[in-house]
């Protein structure tokens, strides 16, 4: 299978501070890859470099052979929380609606084409039942598939997800889960799907995707999760521990979970 | 009364009222949807303020209050949105420039020899004295600003409500707010010619926020803000000439009652659909 993204000694600095350098990380198209590591590691800075918003300071990413501004548009992407319109009536409808073709000029015309390619994505997600009621009262659950509808519009050939999972309960992460993988079987898309805990994600995805400590490690979940090469890349002693078929990310030394300090 | 009503009407002014009301209402009601949407209500109030001491002004400078505000707001509108939206949600800021703009209006005001009414004229609307002239320059400014609209209007609908998404499929979030901004302020300014600077609010504010309370689609929105607003308008003047008040009076107190009263139907008909 072709690579679907390619990344090469990719690293990222703000003025003095560098948050990633010396990524590598070759993705199959088709490939489910749970993307991980403590918060500020940099997770969303390298979502941001694949999407094309943030230039990396060094290195290459390419998608499907092509620089990431240009392949933009075979990317899907659900940004991490919450839109608002909490106080008006704009239906989930209305704003998948809004994102199709949204970076064309003129007016934001109701086609036929258009309603035709919204039903499309609404129905993948399961959300043309409540499609029609404001956004502004539907659930956590409800409307992260509402998004996730959006990030389906025009066939892309990449999702990139990122935090689909936060400010959801157990029950409705299990749907969504279930949902995105649903999606993943019928469009055969290739997947990055950014997440606190790995745990929920186990049973679907096909590899890992580490960052921490400014540099980041893609391998199987045994290559990857593990004591020693999470060690390696936080810089600092880190146990994983097994239990009950899930996995647990401690720092040796004070017993803290998903250890956020490394510098 | 009726009688009263279409002897005024057969007069100038009164037309040219309905005329200049209907424009500065169109436009106040499509771009005004665009605000609701993306929050910045704060900043269609700001611009406002800040073009009163450019109408005030304007004399100094052998201009016409219309093109001395046009002037202020344009620039204003322009500096918001290429700042973004950190400096003008920023309460303290906008406060002091608000204030600032207003006293230096107060001042130029001072070396009119008649204050008190050109005064009330740019806070508070002058929508009898509405010129054939003033109605030709807000006819041309109404289409080049609804031009330009439908020119962004796409974008500028994704980038408002997705402007995460709407970045990364490569739109400049910072070039389409400008372009936003100057439109905001050419109808700001229209509307301040008829309500006056301190009740821009209910012809930019009042008719989108409404109809976005009720209606569930972008046109279905659109529409109902904008034939809301003519009517609101139209009924304010009307009301103006039979009771022989404030013109700026009535169109509040029309949106204020509509409001209320969609708030209510909000609250019952949004809670029952949880």
């Amino acid at each position: 299978m072709s690579a679907a993204l390619l990344i090469s000694d990719l690293g990222v600095s703000f003025g003095e501070t560098t948050v990633l350098s010396g990524v590598n990380a070759e993705i199959r198209a088709g490939e489910f890859i749970g993307v991980f590591g403590p918060n500020g590691a940099g997770k969303t800075t390298l979502m941001r470099c694949l999407l094309g918003t943030l230039r990396p300071s060094q290195g290459t990413i390419s998608i499907f052979g092509q620089g990431p501004v240009k392949a933009s548009r075979e990317i899907g992407y659900m940004p991490q929380g919450n839109v608002g319109f909490e106080s008006t009536a704009l239906s989930a409808r209305a704003l998948v609606h809004a994102a199709w073709r949204g970076e064309k000029w003129g007016v934001p015309w109701s086609t036929r084409e258009s309603r035709a390619e919204v039903d499309r994505v609404l129905e993948i997600t399961q959300a043309s039942t409540y499609a029609d009621r404001p956004f502004s009262v539907l659930s956590g659950g409800e409307r992260q598939r509402v998004m996730l509808a959006q990030a389906l519009l025009g066939q892309p050939k990449m999702l990139v997800l990122d935090e689909p999972l936060a400010s959801l309960d157990p029950k409705n992460q299990a749907l969504l889960i279930e949902c995105i993988a649903e999606v993943k079987r019928a469009m055969n898309a290739t997947i990055l799907f950014v997440a606190h805990d790995m745990n929920p994600l186990l049973h679907v995805m096909d590899r890992v995707f580490y960052i921490a400590g400014g540099g980041a490690l893609l391998g199987n979940i045994d290559q990857v999760v593990n004591s020693e090469s999470l060690s390696h890349l936080y810089k600092f002693p880190i146990d994983v521990v097994r239990a009950h078929d899930r996995v647990f990310i401690v720092s040796r030394e004070g017993n803290v979970t998903e250890a956020a300090c490394c510098d | 009364m009726i009688s009263t009503l279409l002897t005024d009407l057969g007069y100038e002014f009164a037309q040219n009222a309905l005329i200049a009301g209907t424009i500065a209402a169109i436009l106040g009601a499509i771009v005004g949807y665009f605000v609701v949407i993306r929050d910045s209500g704060f900043a269609a109030h700001a611009l406002a303020h800040i073009g009163f001491a450019g109408a005030a002004g304007a004399a100094i400078l052998g201009l016409s209050p219309l093109e001395g505000m046009l002037l202020l707001t344009t620039g204003s509108g322009v500096f918001m949105g290429f700042t973004g939206d950190k400096v003008h949600r920023r309460d303290m800021a906008i406060g002091v420039v608000l204030s600032m703009s207003l006293g230096l209006g107060t001042l130029f005001l001072s070396f009119y020899s008649g204050f008190a009414g050109q005064a009330r004229a740019i806070l508070f609307g002058d929508i009898l004295g509405v010129s054939d002239v003033q109605i030709r320059e807000m006819t041309v400014l109404a289409l080049l600003s609804l031009a330009a609209l439908a020119c962004f209007s796409r974008r500028l609908l994704f980038a408002s409500t997705q402007p995460r998404l709407a970045e990364a499929r490569g739109l400049s979030l910072q070039a389409l707010s400008i372009a936003f901004m100057v439109v905001l302020a050419i109808s700001v300014t229209l509307a301040s010619q008829i309500v006056g600077i301190l009740l821009v609010f209910t012809l930019v504010i009042a008719p989108p926020g409404i109809a976005l309370r009720f209606c569930r689609s972008f046109w279905a929105g659109m529409i109902a803000s904008v034939i809301l607003g003519v009517i609101g308008t139209w009924a304010g003047i009307l009301l103006g000439f039979i009771t022989n008040r404030p013109v700026t009076f009535w169109i509040p107190l029309l949106f204020f009652v509509l409001y209320l009263l969609t708030e209510g139907y909000s609250r019952i008909f949004l809670r029952s659909e949880r």
